[in-house]
């Protein structure tokens, strides 16, 4: 039942995760570097 | 829950080859994501003041002050819970924490948002508070000792990454809360209710996506061409049981450095806001001070990560000798700044503060595995916590007190925080002494073969 070739991670498996947890953390960071440029008016 | 869902199980976990280990960060930021949601709870306290009255409030509603508990109760249970479940997550694995943190977590939200629907504070306080707690504290703690295994040629910046996610969290959750209120708002309806139920569904499906993702590495796995570190006294490659480490001067020694490295963080961090306006009136503004908040809660994630990773090449022990000296030097700063209206030489000392409050917990559990080696390295870390738990109370508590007793004692507001940041100063001179006499673990507390904790034990998790 096991197949090796079937755990291989891929390229699109890492792209995948990393756009999973980064976009939404990416949008974050941008909302908050926005409101903090209050700072500098 | 072994026998009801085994594919929870710490063997069904293991890595086949060919499994990349860079999967594993976004599956521990995948929790920690949306556990540091609880950074941002303070979104919902002002709509949950309006439930009744709408559009202000009305009696009946709700309090500030009580609404206040919910977080306080949460982090609390984050502390006791991350000490109570830590070798339970060490011995089930990451997958089946994950699974029970993020189960918490969404049933959390989702029996306060019943308790918003029925107003009742108290099952907000049970949902949010104990249950939410529950899943603060084993959500946390969940993959650090995994990531170690993973990266044992970096493990501070495997570490860093994850409680960067804690973090950065609250950056997420804060506008997306926002957001989500005002769709659900109504003349009638403030959108609490809604917003509960479909944050806490999303948090289920993201952190579920982390459980599934997230694997152990096989027992002999070892990262291509990595070669051991050379002998260091300060690197054990020997393992401490968990309940023998907290018996061992270097446990109470870090729990003293994080517990003032924090103290003296969280203070600046929760009274940013009006340190700023106060000391430099007419120059920051409320709306300016928001934006400083903001550029904090930036440096405070970044810093988790950067300074995780700095300890890498510099070693855990010297990482925290900076944060005391380099922290010395810009408390001190601060009433200079202050005295010479220096905006930024103020907002530079400020942001440097909170890097390296944010580094101090992330760079802590790679000091603990370099202590106590990495087989029970998350529970270590779960009983460590709770000094994260008692600064919460005595940094809020130092500043707003002495900054309260100065006022009333005829001190100008711009000067009443001066005295605060020379005390700050000083509780880092006794962090670095602390640091100081950090020393290698005597080799009694090491485990042994015929250690009770081996008896039965599954040899899972590589390179140690």
């Amino acid at each position: 039942m096991q197949n090796v070739d079937q755990s291989k991670t891929t390229t699109l498996h890492l792209v995948l995760a990393w756009c999973f947890v980064g976009i939404p953390l990416l949008a974050g960071v941008t909302q908050t570097l926005i409101n903090a440029m209050k700072l500098f008016q | 829950m072994s026998s009801l869902l085994p594919f929870l199980d710490r063997s069904r976990t293991i890595a086949k080859p060919g499994f990349n280990r860079w999967l594993v960060p976004p599956a521990a930021l995948c929790v920690h994501l949306c556990i540091g949601q609880a950074y941002a709870f303070s979104v919902f306290n002002l709509p949950m003041t309006r439930l009744i009255g709408v559009s202000q409030s009305a009696p009946g509603d709700w309090k500030l002050t009580d609404l206040g508990w919910i977080f306080s109760i949460a982090m609390a249970v984050l502390g006791i819970s991350a000490a109570v479940f830590g070798r339970w997550v060490e011995e089930g694995g990451p997958r089946k924490a994950m699974f029970t943190a993020g189960t918490c977590w969404a049933g959390g939200f989702l029996i306060s948002a019943l308790g918003v629907y029925l107003h009742s504070l108290w099952i907000i306080y049970l949902g949010y508070g104990v249950i939410g707690g529950c899943a603060l504290g084993i959500g946390y703690i969940s993959p650090v000792s995994t990531l170690i295994k993973w990266f044992p040629d970096r493990p501070g910046m495997a570490t860093g990454m994850a409680i960067m996610g804690f973090g950065g969290g609250a950056l997420v959750a804060s506008p997306l809360s926002v957001w989500l209120m005002s769709k659900f708002a109504s003349p009638t309806h403030v959108g609490v209710f809604e917003t509960f139920i479909v944050m806490g569904c999303a948090y289920f499906v993201f952190m579920m996506v982390g459980a599934a993702i997230v694997r152990v590495p096989a027992p002999d796995w070892k990262p291509e061409g990595f070669v051991a570190p050379k002998q260091n006294r300060l690197i054990s490659r020997k393992d401490v049981y968990v309940y023998d480490a907290v018996k061992t001067p270097q446990f109470w020694l870090i729990w003293t450095v994080l517990f003032l490295n924090t103290t003296a963080g969280i203070g600046v961090l929760g009274q940013a806001s009006a340190m700023s306006q106060e000391m430099f009136p007419g120059h920051i503004t409320a709306i300016a001070a928001a934006g400083l908040v903001g550029l904090m809660s930036l440096f405070n994630m970044g810093g988790r990560f950067s300074w995780a990773s700095v300890s890498d090449f510099i070693g855990r022990r010297n990482t925290y000798f900076v944060f005391m000296v380099l922290g010395f030097v810009l408390y001190v700063t601060v009433p200079f700044a202050g005295a010479t209206g220096n905006v930024y030489l103020f907002v530079f000392c400020f942001l440097i503060i909170v890097s390296m409050y944010g580094g101090g917990f992330s760079t802590v559990p790679a000091y603990l595995k370099d202590m106590f080696g990495v087989r029970y390295v998350a529970a270590i870390h779960g009983i460590l916590l709770t000094a994260w738990s008692a600064a919460g109370i005595v940094g809020p508590v130092l500043i707003n007190y002495i900054r309260e007793y100065n006022v009333t004692h005829g001190v100008p507001k711009a000067q009443a925080y001066n005295t605060t940041m020379y005390i700050m100063a000083g509780l880092l001179v006794i962090g670095f002494i602390a640091n100081f006499f950090v020393r290698a673990v005597n080799s009694r507390y090491h485990m042994q073969a015929d250690h009770p904790a081996n008896a039965g034990a599954v040899p899972v998790g590589g390179a140690h």
